[in-house]
């Protein structure tokens, strides 16, 4: 226990620089990010006035809806294979496998080149001239290259589920990790088989892992703009690619203000309700 | 499950990590600009490409923000885990879920906002306003695992050196310090590899200065430098699996150490 | 003035009182104990001493020097901490040498005082052990050495044989106790464990809800207790509800009820106590005599424990009491005797 009074003010001495550099890089931008978003641009520079018309613009437009629901559609599907594909391999390495370390290491070396490499390379495989179409139709099983590959949300998902495969595996795998082996002793003692065992005890156990997976994934997958540019072709462009082009070649920073206000929020309220729903589900399996 | 099936399963899903990332080296020794089978030829002239002079200012670049952001977040990190492991602090959880908050929003928003920022001061875009966004993006996971550390030792061993005469400075450096070490280099490896291959921040912060996952992008526009590209991917992942072998080297040795003894 | 004193001493984290006002004395040399149960204050009280929290109000005096502003590293204290807190990243002679560096000894004069500190605590030949090769035995004499070899004006420790079984607690005891008469450190425990602090200290003070109940020793502890709590928490009791009904010069008589009318001497009376007071009566089990002159009781059940039996007895179909024998006596029904001299009175409250 630490000294009530005295040190306390070293406690709070430790902590003040780290907030404030996260105050100064982050509460500051954001401010500016919504002051930003209440202008109108002139030229390359703001109106002088107040307006909430780039809000009526993102709220409004049909065009954005379909971006938003997009954005969260795939984010919430890429999110969902990751952590279903990754969850039966974090419970492989945690329970049955002999050399852990060394399963950790080759689940990760992947990840230890560029994030853009990786998406990059599932386009040069799924593509039209691409690795698959061009080995099939060298081994003659096709007359002409399979189109259907790439270019769609279809793509979009397998290549987000290998780039942020490493974000489920890994939580996943600590939360499995810490569970006392005695209490799944003890669910088998009580009578609990194979499967009732894993839903009761393992599954809620191992569901900080899973929403920390499920958050890590998420948050970022709704703001990329790399992979839908790379593999989601025209009908795959989600929120962040609008986002990019107002602050790059349209220059209306404005409305590129709004839409990502409004995406954040967006993202912070399904996240929340996410922890919450998992949650509930947790306690409800009991 | 059966174990068989999960043994099956996870070389399958092992496979399906690996062929994106196989694909890499294949082609960057294939003598053809075009990436696709079949293979024509075995060649090492787009590794000689790589020999340019703005691919190596981004790989510089990458690393001086790389090892900037790294030492200062993991800095910053130890502080706030040895602030609120070791202090009863009112407003504890207020202040973690402020230093958390980055991890819940999406990178874009970070990078346009620091834009704005950086725009609204008057500054120029510079590599330091890339490093100050990977800051905020690398303190979290480097407070994760320093506070994970802290609370993995006994905090009487901190007040046994007190008590043996040290004060706060000494005892930090003699206890604390050869404790944290191993949450240290962690945290390190961590940030610094977060940010090394971070794109969206830098994509709006960088300016003229590329980092190298910023150079990368501008090259998968121009499909003549696709294999130079491929080589370079290959060079950063031979690189990274070298360290990795060597830090899991090092640490094997640290952990036999103490056995030796006076 | 004592040694080691602690006067009016009071700390509270923000709530009430751990430490309340404690008047604490400790002559040189001794070996004291603070006694309690958890959550007494009794560790508080002695991270005070060493430091690591300030007193609230009230002074710390060590050999005459104040104490309240000298942080833990600068005061002529050590501590055995309780869970040890061995350095995992050194070795055993690192662990002890500790201490040591700020008196820039020559290696030679380092490595003897160290190896000589090993010698006391029985680990000669054992400094090259890495921390996480001890046993818990050996872990405690570490602790125990890397605090001693600086030679401080009292040594702390904080339940030092918690955490060590049975058997190894009892040889610990015994060593622990030929070590402080060798090295002569004032020596100030702190334990729950009541066999414990009466078999290794000169003097114990009893602690209960952040006060000190009685400070005496060990023997006086136990025959004459100044109240219940220090009566139930030392040893195995037996009360009886009474009145006093007179008081003569070296007698006091006592109503006794099942017992009758009882002149005990006023040295067993606890000297809050007057005339027309309820009290309470206590006698320890070994002394009732069982088989004597006095109160027939039944035995409810008896338990063979080697040498002497352990009786639960009712007296009068209700008041259930423990008594302790020699030998079983045989059937159910029992006569005892309660010795005036070993009966002791204590205020009911």
């Amino acid at each position: 226990m630490a000294d009530g009074g005295r040190n306390l003010r070293h406690g709070y001495a430790l902590i003040a620089p780290t907030l404030a550099v996260v105050g100064l890089t982050l509460a500051a931008p954001l401010a500016l990010l919504l002051v930003a978003s209440l202008k109108s641009q002139s030229g390359i520079g703001f109106e002088a006035g107040w307006t909430l018309s780039q809000y009526g613009d993102v709220l409004g437009r049909e065009s954005y809806r379909i971006l938003f629901g997009r954005s969260v559609l795939v984010a919430a599907a890429v999110t969902l294979v990751t952590v279903a594909l990754a969850y039966p391999m974090a419970y492989f390495v945690a329970f049955h496998a002999r050399r852990k370390f060394l399963w950790l290491i080759l689940l990760t070396i992947p990840f230890w080149t560029s994030y853009l490499l990786r998406v990059f390379a599932w386009k040069i495989i799924l593509g039209y001239g691409g690795v698959i179409n061009s080995g099939l139709l060298g081994l003659g099983l096709i007359d002409q290259p399979l189109s259907f590959l790439l270019y769609n949300p279809f793509s979009v998902v397998v290549t987000l589920a290998h780039a942020w495969a490493a974000f489920a595996i890994l939580p996943i795998y600590v939360s499995l990790e810490k569970i006392d082996r005695s209490l799944l002793e003890a669910a088998s003692d009580l009578g609990d088989g194979k499967l009732r065992r894993f839903l009761r005890i393992t599954l809620p156990l191992s569901m900080p892992g899973v929403i920390g997976a499920a958050i890590l994934i998420f948050v970022p997958t709704t703001g990329d703009f790399v992979t839908p540019e790379l593999v989601g072709g025209p009908a795959g462009a989600m929120i962040a690619n609008i986002i990019e082009m107002q602050f790059t070649q349209v220059g209306n920073w404005p409305l590129g203000a709004a839409l990502a206000l409004v995406s954040m929020m967006m993202v912070a309220v399904i996240a929340g309700l996410f922890v919450a729903a998992a949650r509930a589900a947790t306690k409800a399996v009991r | 499950m059966k174990n068989r099936t999960l043994l099956v399963y996870a070389c399958f899903y092992l496979a399906f990590l690996y062929l994106p990332v196989l694909v890499l080296p294949l082609f960057s020794f294939n003598n053809s600009a075009f990436i696709a089978f079949p293979l024509t030829g075995f060649t090492t002239r787009w590794y000689g490409a790589l020999a340019d002079s703005a691919l190596q200012q981004a790989l510089v670049n990458s690393l001086r923000v790389g090892i900037a952001a790294a030492l200062l977040s993991t800095l910053l990190g130890l502080l706030a885990a040895k602030a609120v492991t070791r202090y009863r602090l009112k407003g504890r959880n207020a202040a973690l879920g402020l230093i958390s908050l980055p991890l819940f929003i999406p990178d874009i928003v970070l990078g346009i906002s620091l834009l704005l920022l950086v725009g609204t001061m008057g500054l120029p875009l510079s590599l330091v306003a890339v490093m100050l966004g990977h800051l905020l993006i690398c303190v979290p996971f480097s407070l994760a695992v320093l506070i994970a550390r802290f609370e993995g030792f006994d905090r009487n061993l901190e007040e046994a050196s007190a008590d043996l005469g040290e004060d706060g400075w000494m005892t930090f450096w003699r206890v604390t310090c050869p404790l944290m070490l191993p949450g240290i280099v962690a945290s390190l490896l961590l940030t610094f590899i977060t940010s090394f291959d971070e794109f969206l921040v830098a994509y709006f912060l960088s300016g003229t200065e590329a980092t190298l996952p910023v150079y990368i992008w501008s090259q998968l526009r121009f499909p003549a430098r696709l294999p130079m590209v491929l080589a370079l991917g290959t060079i950063i992942l031979a690189v990274s699996v070298v360290l990795v072998v060597l830090a899991e080297k090092l640490r094997n040795q640290g952990v036999k150490k103490p056995m030796v003894g006076a | 003035m004592s040694f080691l004193a602690v006067s009016k001493v009071s700390k509270s984290f923000g709530g009430p009182a751990i430490v309340d006002a404690v008047d604490l004395s400790v002559e040189r040399g001794a070996f004291f104990a603070l006694l309690g149960p958890s959550g007494c204050g009794k560790t508080t009280l002695l991270r005070m001493i060493a430091g690591f929290e300030t007193p609230d109000s009230g002074t710390i005096t060590i050999d005459g020097a104040v104490m309240n502003a000298v942080p833990p590293n600068l005061r002529p204290t050590n501590m055995v901490f309780q869970s040890y807190a061995i350095f995992p990243h050194l070795n055993v002679f690192d662990n002890i040498a500790y201490g040591l560096r700020k008196l820039r000894l020559p290696g030679d004069e380092l490595r003897r005082r160290v190896e000589a500190m090993l010698a006391t605590v029985r680990l000669e030949g054992l400094g090259g052990r890495a921390a996480d090769q001890l046993s818990g035995g050996q872990r405690q004499r570490v602790a125990l050495a890397r605090a001693l070899v600086r030679q401080p004006k009292v040594l702390l420790l904080d339940e030092p044989l918690g955490a060590l079984d049975k058997r190894l607690r009892e040889t610990m005891q015994i060593e622990l106790r030929a070590i402080q008469r060798k090295v002569g450190i004032t020596f100030l425990l702190v334990t729950h464990d009541q066999e414990e602090a009466l078999s290794l200290s000169d003097r114990v003070a009893v602690m209960s809800g952040g006060r000190i109940l009685q400070i005496a020793s060990p023997r006086e502890l136990y025959e004459r207790p100044n109240c219940r709590e220090v009566a139930d928490f030392i040893g195995e009791i037996n009360f009886f509800h009474a009145t006093v009904k007179g008081m003569s010069d070296g007698n006091v008589t006592v109503n006794a009820g099942l017992l009758g009318i009882v002149t005990l001497p006023s040295a067993n009376v606890a000297p809050s106590i007057t005339a027309g007071d309820h009290i309470l009566l206590a006698i320890r089990p070994e002394h009732i005599r069982v088989g004597g002159q006095g109160v027939a009781g039944e035995i409810v059940t008896a338990t063979f424990l080697g040498e002497r039996s352990h009786f639960h007895v009712k007296i009068a179909g209700r008041t259930e009491l423990v008594a302790v024998s020699g030998q079983a006596p045989s059937g159910k029904d029992v006569m005892l005797a309660f010795p005036a001299e070993k009966l002791i009175a204590v205020p009911t409250l």
